[in-house]
């Protein structure tokens, strides 16, 4: 038997040749994706930064677009958005386990707050804000001597909040690709890195709408 | 990474303090405190932020090397932000001060 070979006998399917063991993979994985979100935090921390800039130059204007804005949708999608939070900490927590029924259960419960989320953003919030005539490029219209930096306080919110979606989309993409796996049996307590990024993508994703609800509900007052 | 299996309860516990967060900042923002608004507002998001990073990211059980990935990518976020706002809040042009040298070389005060 060839020394290759032999390596190749020793370990598990899953563990990639080319680590030590499955810890080592595993925190590899764990180092790779937070880069990846490292970068994403740049990204956004841009719009964050660009964002700063403006409100701080049209402070009126930026508070009278914020009060245009639609408080309890706001808040309710921060609340389910927390909640698929804690549902895809409890599907990693289930892959930890082994326990596979209970994965597809959390990853669906994931999705469909998820979907939720995205439907009340959807439905509530940009079906009314086209109808008040609230969308750069689409008859934007207010009667207001602040009419432009409003304008621009929603170029923001929908750049800003159309991205935060799309990634929400895509971290859905992703689940239906773990639910094909979790359904397969392929995640038990010595496999399930897949899960536990996935995760780490969508916390990071509840992160941004963290920030993101506050920046354009809520800073500037309701009073 | 040796796993570390939380409690569900763990779970369920910082799951309620951002939902309570979450309802004090709605409620903050009702009442009039001026300037503090913005930083009740920004305060509360950071501390919702460190609890989803911690608990929900597992970062209290990661390694070094992850947590110094992690801090020097939110140094580099503070860089981004301060440095930006310093520069565009320092952008006016200095005035030299009136009765400094003849009256013809004197700029014309802002407005």
């Amino acid at each position: 038997m060839t020394d290759a070979s032999a390596a190749h006998s020793e370990h598990p399917p899953y563990l990639a040749h080319h680590f030590t063991d499955i810890e080592q993979q595993n925190e590899s994985g764990t180092l790779g994706m937070w880069l990846f979100l490292l970068t994403e935090i740049m990204f956004f921390g841009g719009l964050f930064a660009m964002y700063a800039v403006y409100r701080l130059k049209f402070f009126e204007a930026f508070r009278e677009g914020s009060h245009r804005l639609n408080v309890t949708f706001g808040a309710l999608n921060t609340a389910v958005l927390i909640g698929s939070s804690l549902t895809m900490a409890l599907a990693v927590r289930a892959a930890q386990l082994s326990r596979r029924k209970a994965i597809i259960g959390f990853i669906v419960l994931t999705m469909i707050l998820g979907i939720a989320f995205i439907g009340i953003k959807l439905n509530f919030e940009w079906s009314a804000d086209y109808h008040e005539h609230l969308i750069p490029w689409m008859g934007f219209h207010v009667e207001s001597p602040n009419a432009p930096g409003v304008r621009l306080f929603f170029c923001f919110y929908f750049f800003m909040t159309g991205l935060h979606a799309l990634h929400m989309v895509i971290g859905l993409g992703i689940m239906c690709v773990l639910l094909r796996m979790a359904a397969k049996g392929r995640f038990d307590e010595g496999y399930f890195a897949p899960v536990e990024v996935t995760g780490l993508y969508w916390h990071f994703v509840d992160i941004v709408w963290i920030f993101l609800f506050p920046l354009l509900y809520l800073i500037g007052g309701r009073y | 990474m040796s796993v570390h299996v939380e409690s569900v309860w763990m779970y369920v516990l910082v799951f309620l303090c951002l939902m309570v967060l979450t309802a004090t900042t709605v409620g903050v923002a009702f009442v009039d405190l001026g300037a503090f608004n913005t930083l009740v507002a920004l305060t509360i998001a950071v501390i919702k932020m460190l609890l989803v990073v911690t608990f929900f990211m597992h970062v209290r059980h990661s390694t070094a090397l992850t947590k110094v990935f992690i801090a020097a990518g939110f140094l580099w976020l503070l860089l981004l932000i301060a440095f930006t706002l310093t520069d565009v809040g320092t952008r006016s042009i200095p005035q030299q001060p009136e009765g400094w040298g003849s009256a013809t070389t004197v700029a014309p005060a802002p407005k």
